[in-house]
């Protein structure tokens, strides 16, 4: 498929995700309601719902799906490796175990940079832990091995946001299990102005490096001989997507294998090349959560799915499939 | 193009003895040069130090007589196509975007593929007799048109050296001797080829230049009668060993004997 054609029909499939993301839920509203109160007019309780309720719920699903995907992308370049994923490697737990510090010790009040700022510090030691015990066996970056990592990390990582709740006061506790598992309910104006802030220059800055991508995607050894500045571009990179990560678990909890499914989707349709995987996966990402929030809004109406558990019921089938693939061609 | 190390020691954190040892080589411009020696000899730490991969302790490494260290990044991809020993590729990818590769250093990030990089993908494909399989995904190439591949990306670079480590391992003859008749019309149409080695005769036979290796340090080096000889070998390679004249080709040829 031309990549033209698949962005093309990515940005309908997103922007009409975003419309069905503003007319469902639990009162059902027409297309002309929704353009109506868009438009600053109608009944007041139906612009109450689009504008203050589905509008920035949705559009946060449009960017922390985006970046989830994008994320993924960039961390499964730089680690040569289709299964890397932010979840997978614990560094949506290390954000997490940030983001729960903030909530418990009550920094809150600090100022609105101090959970996405928690969460990216927590994300950075999530990389730092995971390479190191990675890169401990030995120099060369085995896949078993960088998972095993992952695991092991993520599985402190919920040690510690456990070991943090149980000495939390309950109301702390009730608003932090349902963040851990990912949700788009929490979404205001302002969660979404701040997500976008940290997301989108990040998702450019992504997109300017997809060339380096494409050679350090297949080795750090040619890429260097093939002109790429190895250091500078996986230093980058990897810091980027961090945040990019960390800004979505601050807003949305954690939220895994948006990284996993979007970008493997994308390269089957269009192939690896950075320059049109990086955009691609961040508009399919977009439609993806998008549309995965509305199905948890709906499956059990009036009850709610958190979406991270949505995201890993689709996820984990996929993950054991490319996994066994993975381990099947060494 | 001239590549030239003059007493270079490259030594890799956690290791006793040094990678190399007060090495020095000289390739002159426009020949085919082999650098040979046992497994763990310092043949791809001598890959690396000369192109900058790994920072060498004393000694200079310079090319065209301006030491590596000054080369930016993308001038020197521009000037030698280097070809490691192994790769492993991941993701969806075909023959001709991985060719595509080799064009890195001409281009700007934003920028997209002018008349000039289609014309030298296409002729590094020709070259190396893969535009048949240039929308191939290269999973699914074979491992002698995967080396092809490989050495296509280094010529879409159009470098004026090839460094390559071990191309042909894994080939058979048929392969093999294609990629070692290419290197050699690449040398004579004034490339410089610095060719990393386990094949004595062939080396031998296409070589103008041999160098060989033994624990870091110089055994030998000169032209393939200087170097391919009977004592030198079996003191290097720990081997009983007996050298010929090749009737076929007039180079010199190693046959290893019996360990008793």
């Amino acid at each position: 498929m031309s990549r033209w054609t698949l962005g093309g029909g990515l940005l309908l499939a997103t922007l009409a995700s975003v419309l069905l993301g503003v007319r469902f839920g639990s009162v059902a509203l027409s297309t002309a309601e929704v353009f109506g109160a868009l438009g600053g007019g109608g009944d007041p309780v139906v612009r109450d719902i689009v504008v203050r309720l589905r509008l920035p719920r949705v559009l946060l699903g449009v960017f922390v799906g985006g970046g989830l995907a994008i994320a993924g992308a960039t961390f499964q370049a730089l680690l040569r490796n289709p299964l890397a994923e932010p979840y997978i490697l614990g560094i949506s737990g290390g954000a997490s175990v940030g983001a729960v510090l903030v909530l418990a010790f009550g920094w809150m009040s600090a100022g609105s940079w101090a959970l996405p700022l928690a969460a990216f510090a927590g994300a950075i030691f999530a990389i730092f832990l995971v390479f190191r015990v990675a890169t401990a066996t030995g120099r060369a970056m085995d896949v078993r091995v960088l998972l095993l990592a992952g695991v092991v990390v993520a599985a402190f990582f919920s040690a510690c946001i456990a070991f943090i709740l149980s000495v939390s006061p309950a109301r702390t506790v009730q608003s932090a299990v349902l963040w851990i598992m990912g949700s788009l309910s929490g979404a205001t104006w302002r969660s979404v102005t701040l997500t976008a802030a940290y997301t989108m220059p990040a998702v450019l800055l992504l997109m300017s490096l997809a060339r380096p991508l494409n050679l350090l995607s297949i080795g750090e050894e040619t890429a260097h001989h093939l002109g790429a500045d190895v250091e500078r571009v996986k230093r980058i990179a990897l810091l980027v997507a961090a945040l990019i990560t960390a800004s979505g678990v601050a807003v949305a909890g954690v939220i895994g294998f948006v990284g996993l499914v979007v970008p493997h989707a994308v390269r089957l349709l269009v192939g690896s090349d950075h320059r049109a995987l990086l955009p691609l996966s961040f508009l399919a990402g977009s439609a993806f959560l998008t549309l995965a929030d509305l199905g948890a809004r709906l499956a059990l109406a009036p009850v709610e799915i958190p979406i991270g558990v949505l995201t890993a019921f689709i996820g984990v089938p996929f993950f054991l499939v490319l996994l066994r693939r993975s381990l099947a061609t060494p | 193009m001239r590549i030239s190390a003059d007493g270079i020691v490259v030594r890799y954190s956690g290791s006793a003895r040094p990678a190399l040892n007060d090495v020095s080589i000289e390739v002159p411009s426009g020949s085919l040069y082999a650098v040979l020696g046992p497994n763990g000899s310092g043949k791809s730490s001598l890959m690396r130090g000369l192109l900058g991969l790994h920072p060498v302790q004393r000694g200079h490494v310079s090319i065209d007589g301006r030491p590596t260290t000054e080369w930016s990044r993308r001038e020197l991809a521009r000037a030698v196509g280097a070809v490691t020993q192994s790769e492993q590729i991941s993701f969806p990818l075909t023959t001709r975007e991985l060719v595509a590769m080799g064009r890195y250093p001409y281009l700007g990030s934003l920028e997209r593929e002018g008349a000039q990089d289609r014309e030298a993908i296409r002729a590094a494909l020709a070259a190396c007799d893969l535009t048949e399989l240039a929308e191939r995904e290269v999973t699914t190439l074979s491992g002698g048109e995967f080396q092809r591949a490989r050495l296509a990306r280094a010529l879409a670079q159009e470098p004026r050296a090839l460094v390559l480590d071990e191309p042909t391992a894994s080939l058979d003859v048929g392969h093999e001797m294609t990629i070692l008749e290419l290197l050699r019309e690449s040398a004579d149409s004034g490339i410089t080829v610095l060719l990393i080695t386990h094949g004595l005769d062939m080396a031998a036979r296409f070589a103008d230049h041999m160098l060989l290796l033994s624990q870091g340090v110089v055994a030998a080096a000169g032209t393939p009668s200087d170097v391919v000889r009977e004592d030198t070998l079996r003191a290097v390679y720990g081997w009983p060993l007996a050298v010929h004249e090749d009737p076929a080709t007039g180079a010199p040829r190693v046959t290893p004997l019996g360990s008793r």
